[in-house]
């Protein structure tokens, strides 16, 4: 049941079953000359969620953003390595970036609903912006609105503007408009940080549902939710003037109790320092 | 001052009813109004202005033989802000009092700058009043001779001039204008930075030196006629550069984290700044469509040198002389005819009438003002919304966006 168009070229792959595996290899990232990120090796495996973790600065945000290539954006920025969709290199296949970032969605850590834009034109805006002709508009906001948890508090109100939502449900109206284009992969970089309690625990079972048709890839600095949404865990660090890189990565069960790493041990029950 | 705009946030607010969830029965509990002026203030105010009015008039008339209009005000605001200050210090403490001494200090200075404005349109009004008929609207100046009354005729000619010059100027500069900045904030190509040096260039180039240029090139070289067009081309000269400057800097206000977000979901460039960008950033656009216009509704050397002169209504602006109303007050103020000097006060008039209808209309289709209140600028649009339920939602997290 989509309500994508199936006739453009290059969306088949956006409707085939299930979610896709994403892979990082010998993932390298500057900026400049500044050498932020080196030798990331990471399995993004479906039906999971993937869960980096790390002190703040070490490269999960670029390395995120090297995932839907947002991070060529940045004039100064480059890049080493091999990161494969489903086996087809994302930079050097006959993927165009616009192809990418369409299935493998964002979620920032700020909300950003368009201001100029009301709650439903915002959950349309991926189809709008990437000219992509919708069947059924009405049952396509619904329904990512429903997904992000945000529909019986919207539903009477889709018509007003999306900036005059409080700030929990704004980030989840921006991951209502990531998954109203059907993404394959799901990326979220702090997406509670500024939240309150409860948002985060709307968020958190948002996250549970749909990871059973996109594949997850969560940063986050809480590791009470890193343990309690994902099933990978990512450990990166970045020591003085070395590139972030990951110590230990795994299932979240083994990365919390039994870790390889004295350090991961040691961030995960923040004794870090 | 923290507190006056916490004022203007409260009281903007459209009258919310009661939220639908609520129950009937329960009154709507009270809401709080911030507001800094009371009453007793505003009658401390006056009564301060007053008596450092009868105090420096007692020193400049009395006791001293001073005069002159602009240093009794000077003395008269000095002396209004000290006792000011000294009244304040009796009833708060020093920071309290010089919070309020600037706030009227600002507010005595924004007095200033709208009295200028206001001196300067109503003498406009003053002077162009007492000859302004309906007709002015709807005849021409062919029936008019030196001895006609200065009621007679119209400036429907310079009218229509204005409108349509004005008119086909839009259409020339404001894609120019509106496309340049596009190209100079979104693609950032190597051009960027001669084009910005070449558009802030042409921003300085004076009305009468376009109006020479489309003279040279399009009546002479080109062997045209003069015609409204022609006037058209010389304004767009002038409108484009202030359209493309004014709407880049608007453009640049527009959070490079929307950008993002319509990247992120796979969105095209151009795409993107057609729905999120422009939008976004529409009442800036407006503002800059409109400040392009008054830089050059006012300019008379273009329709001297490429309009040609015309005292009869020329519909067409593409074919034979046409007027327009800067160009009409100005040759009419230099006649040495009492009549055809009114006349000229009654063209400025209502040139200043056009400008001011014009200005309102952008500003209604802009949606920041409305019959009700102005509105609250680019940033704050985000955050207005229609539903009073929403209001509140939206103000109690106005610091997390
Ligand atoms: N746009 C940028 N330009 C230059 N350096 C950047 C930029 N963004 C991030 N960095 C640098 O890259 C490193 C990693 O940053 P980031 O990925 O944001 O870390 P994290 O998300 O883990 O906190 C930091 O040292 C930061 O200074
Ligand atoms: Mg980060």
């Amino acid at each position: 049941m989509t309500a994508i168009d199936t006739t453009r070229p290059g969306s088949d792959a956006a409707n085939k079953d299930g979610p896709s595996r994403l892979t990082a290899h010998g993932v390298h990232a500057w900026f400049g000359n500044h050498h932020v990120l080196a030798d990331v090796n990471l399995d993004m495996t479906p039906l999971e969620v993937t869960a980096l973790i790390g002190p703040s600065g070490c490269g999960k945000s670029t390395f995120l953003r090297l995932l839907n290539r947002m991070h060529e954006l940045v004039p100064s920025a480059t890049l080493a390595g091999h990161i494969e969709l489903d086996e087809v290199d994302i930079y050097r296949g006959d993927l165009s970036a616009t192809e990418v970032r369409r299935r493998i969605g964002m979620v920032f850590q700020k909300p950003n609903p368009f201001p100029a834009m009301s709650i439903a034109q915002n959950v349309l805006a991926g189809a709008k912006l990437g000219g992509i002709k919708l069947a059924d508009r009405d049952a396509t906001v619904e329904r990512a609105l429903t997904r992000a948890g945000l529909w019986n508090e919207v539903k009477n109100r889709l018509s007003m503007n999306g900036g005059a939502l409080s700030g929990g449900q704004q980030q989840r109206l921006c991951i209502a408009r990531a998954l109203a284009i059907q993404p394959e992969v799901l990326l979220m970089d702090e997406p509670c940080s500024a939240l309150d309690p409860t948002s985060t625990r709307r968020v958190e079972e948002t996250i549970g549902e749909i990871c059973s048709e996109v594949t997850v890839v969560i940063v986050t600095h809480n590791m009470q939710q890193a343990f309690r949404v994902s099933q990978q865990c990512a450990f990166f660090l970045a020591t003085e003037g070395e590139p972030g890189h990951i110590v230990e990565s795994g299932p979240t069960e083994k990365m919390f109790s039994e870790p390889d790493d004295q350090r991961t041990l040691d961030y995960v029950n923040g004794r870090f320092g | 001052m923290t507190d006056s705009r916490t004022d203007l946030a409260v009281a903007d607010a459209p009258p919310p009813a009661p939220p639908a969830d609520q129950g009937s029965g329960k009154p709507e509990p009270e809401r709080i109004r911030v507001r800094s002026w009371s009453w007793s203030e505003a009658a401390e105010l006056g009564g301060v202005a007053l008596a450092a009015l009868s105090l420096v008039w007692l020193v400049y008339e009395q006791l001293t033989g001073l005069s002159g209009g602009l240093g009794f005000f000077l003395c008269w605001f000095a002396t209004f802000l000290i006792m000011y200050w000294i009244v304040q210090r009796q009833r708060h403490d020093k920071m309290a009092a010089r919070d309020r001494l600037v706030t009227v200090m600002i507010g005595g200075l924004a007095a200033v700058i709208f009295a200028a404005l206001a001196v300067i349109i109503g003498y406009v009004i003053f002077r162009g009043y007492s000859t302004l008929r309906l007709h002015f609207f709807t005849v021409d100046q062919r029936h008019v001779g030196p001895l006609s009354p200065a009621t007679a005729g119209g400036g429907l000619a310079a009218i229509v001039g204005s409108l349509e010059q004005v008119g086909l100027a839009l259409l020339i500069s404001v894609p120019l204008g509106v496309g340049t900045a596009v190209f100079l904030s979104e693609v950032k190509g190597k051009l960027g930075r001669p084009v910005r040096i070449f558009v802030e260039a042409m921003n300085g180039i004076p009305s009468i030196l376009a109006a020479i240029f489309i003279y040279q090139i399009w009546l002479i070289e080109a062997h045209n006629q003069v015609s409204g067009f022609a006037v058209a081309m010389a304004l767009s000269i002038s409108m484009m550069p202030t359209v493309a400057r004014t709407c880049e800097v608007v453009l640049r206000l527009v959070p490079g984290g929307l950008r993002e977000g319509s990247l992120a979901l796979g969105g095209l460039e151009w795409r993107m700044v057609r729905n999120v960008v422009l939008p976004t950033a529409r009442t800036g656009i407006i503002t800059a469509i409109v400040l392009g216009i008054t830089r050059v509704v006012g300019a008379a050397a273009p329709a001297l040198i490429d309009g040609g002169e015309s005292n009869t209504v020329n519909w067409n602006p593409f074919h034979g002389p046409q007027d327009d109303l800067p160009y009409f007050v100005y040759r009419l103020v230099r006649e040495p005819i009492k009549a055809e000097n009114l006349r000229a006060w009654t063209g400025a008039m209502v040139l200043v009438g056009i400008v001011l209808v014009l200005f309102i209309v952008a500003r209604m289709f802009s949606g920041t003002w409305h019959p009700l209140g102005w509105g609250r600028g680019l940033i704050d649009r985000s955050r207005r919304s229609r539903s009073p339920l929403i209001e509140t939602d939206a103000t109690s997290n106005g610091g997390s966006s």
